[in-house]
């Protein structure tokens, strides 16, 4: 039953019948012009960031990215699409960010970078931007299973003080109202993206954070097992829509 | 600090045209806590110019109220082929700029 849940959530739903909306197709034409402007989305200040730094050689005299990796256009393409993914030492998934982190400890002798750094934020954006417009397109790895499985049983757990699950409002509220805050169905398809409440970039494990510090849940923590969990999860449940980062939100 | 600047790259002489810059900017109100207890001391763009041919042809003063990474669009009259520059000051003093051509004929 659980295998068969997970193979339906990896095949892309007919068009025909996706009601499925992104963040993107909930905001205000306005910030829907922010984003899609390449000198108005202050996300793309992350991006540029993060392209420099991926072909700087460290001071520690091991290779850049671009020096394994090769151009990032092309060897970063779909690799954001995919992520996360099984990482073969730690044995278990990975995020995007936690794979470059260990790219950058394992292959460059770095120490690793905060979770919500800008260092680490800009290397995301960049080679998540190299994804951008492709749909998204989850690791069939079958060890991947029941790490989505316990993501799904995470999102569907009633948790907080205020006792909600996160599929209580992205599932059956979604569309109604939070306050003046919209609910979206919370795909995954914009990040790192740039928030105006927060005035600056921020990665998927921070809006976990905001949602789970919003019904008075301890949040799991950035780069936790949990989220990476949730992502996989909410990665099978928004596969096929297109990714969108830098994305803008309110 | 970077700005993204956007200029056409060609106009008709005496046309109107639209500059848009995003200037990449912390805004620091002076009224935000930072990690481990203290405020970030304040540290704004106090002032942003625009020079063409010369001259100045559009000034602005920002103030704390304006949101991280300004975005700032306004018009001017092309006249002749040259750089069109984006200056900006904060308060620690310190001053950025960033031009683009444009091509008037
Ligand atoms: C009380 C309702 C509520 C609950 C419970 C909740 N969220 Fe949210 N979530 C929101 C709202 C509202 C937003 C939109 C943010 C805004 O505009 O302030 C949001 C945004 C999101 C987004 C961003 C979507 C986008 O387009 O960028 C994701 C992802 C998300 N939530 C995941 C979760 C997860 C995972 C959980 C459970 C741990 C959860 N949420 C629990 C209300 C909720
Ligand atoms: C010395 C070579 C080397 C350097 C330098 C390096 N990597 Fe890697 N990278 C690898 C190897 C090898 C893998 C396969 C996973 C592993 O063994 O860690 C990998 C995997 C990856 C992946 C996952 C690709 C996929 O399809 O799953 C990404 C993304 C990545 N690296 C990004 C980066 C970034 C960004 C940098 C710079 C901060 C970087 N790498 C620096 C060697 C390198």
């Amino acid at each position: 039953m659980r295998a068969a849940l997970a193979l339906l959530l990896l095949a892309p739903p007919a068009a025909a019948q996706d009601d499925r909306r992104t963040g993107y197709d909930d905001m205000t034409p306005e910030l829907q012009a922010m984003q899609d402007d390449p000198v108005g989305n202050p996300g793309l200040f992350w991006v540029l960031d993060g392209e420099a730094m991926y072909s700087a050689a460290p001071d520690t005299g091991a290779e850049s990215c671009a020096g394994c990796h090769g151009d990032g256009e092309t060897a970063m393409s779909g690799v954001a699409a995919r992520y996360p993914a099984w990482d073969e030492a730690l044995d278990r998934p990975v995020d995007l960010a936690g794979r470059i982190d260990l790219c950058r400890v394992r292959h460059q002798g770095l120490p690793p970078l905060e979770r919500e750094s800008d260092a680490l934020l800009s290397l995301t954006a960049y080679v998540t931007n190299q994804s951008r417009g492709l749909p998204i397109a989850p690791d069939p790895d079958p060890r991947l299973d029941g790490w989505r499985e316990q993501g799904e049983d995470l999102f569907t757990t009633r948790m907080g003080q205020l006792n909600l699950s996160c599929a209580q409002c992205h599932d059956d509220l979604a569309g109604g109202h939070l306050a003046a805050a919209l609910i979206p169905q919370g795909h995954p398809t914009g990040y790192p993206l740039y928030r105006l409440e927060w005035e600056t970039m921020g990665s998927l494990d921070r809006r976990f954070g905001n949602c789970m510090f919003g019904v008075r849940a301890e949040p799991f923590g950035a780069g936790s097992a949990e989220y990476v969990a949730l992502e996989l999860y909410l990665k099978a449940r928004a596969a096929g829509l297109a990714i969108e980062a830098p994305a803008i939100r309110p | 600090m970077a700005a993204l600047l956007n200029v056409p790259e060609t106009a008709a002489p005496g046309e109107i045209v639209e500059i848009k810059v995003l200037i990449q900017h912390p805004m620091e109100t002076g009224f935000r806590t930072a990690q481990g207890g203290g405020l970030v001391p304040r540290n704004i763009i106090h002032t942003v110019s625009c020079h063409y041919m010369g001259e100045e042809v559009f000034s602005a003063e920002l103030f704390p109220a304006v949101a991280a990474n300004p975005y700032l669009a306004f018009t001017l009259v092309a006249e002749e082929s040259g750089e069109v520059e984006v200056r900006w000051t904060d308060e620690a003093g310190e001053e950025f700029s960033q031009s683009a051509p444009i091509t008037v004929g």
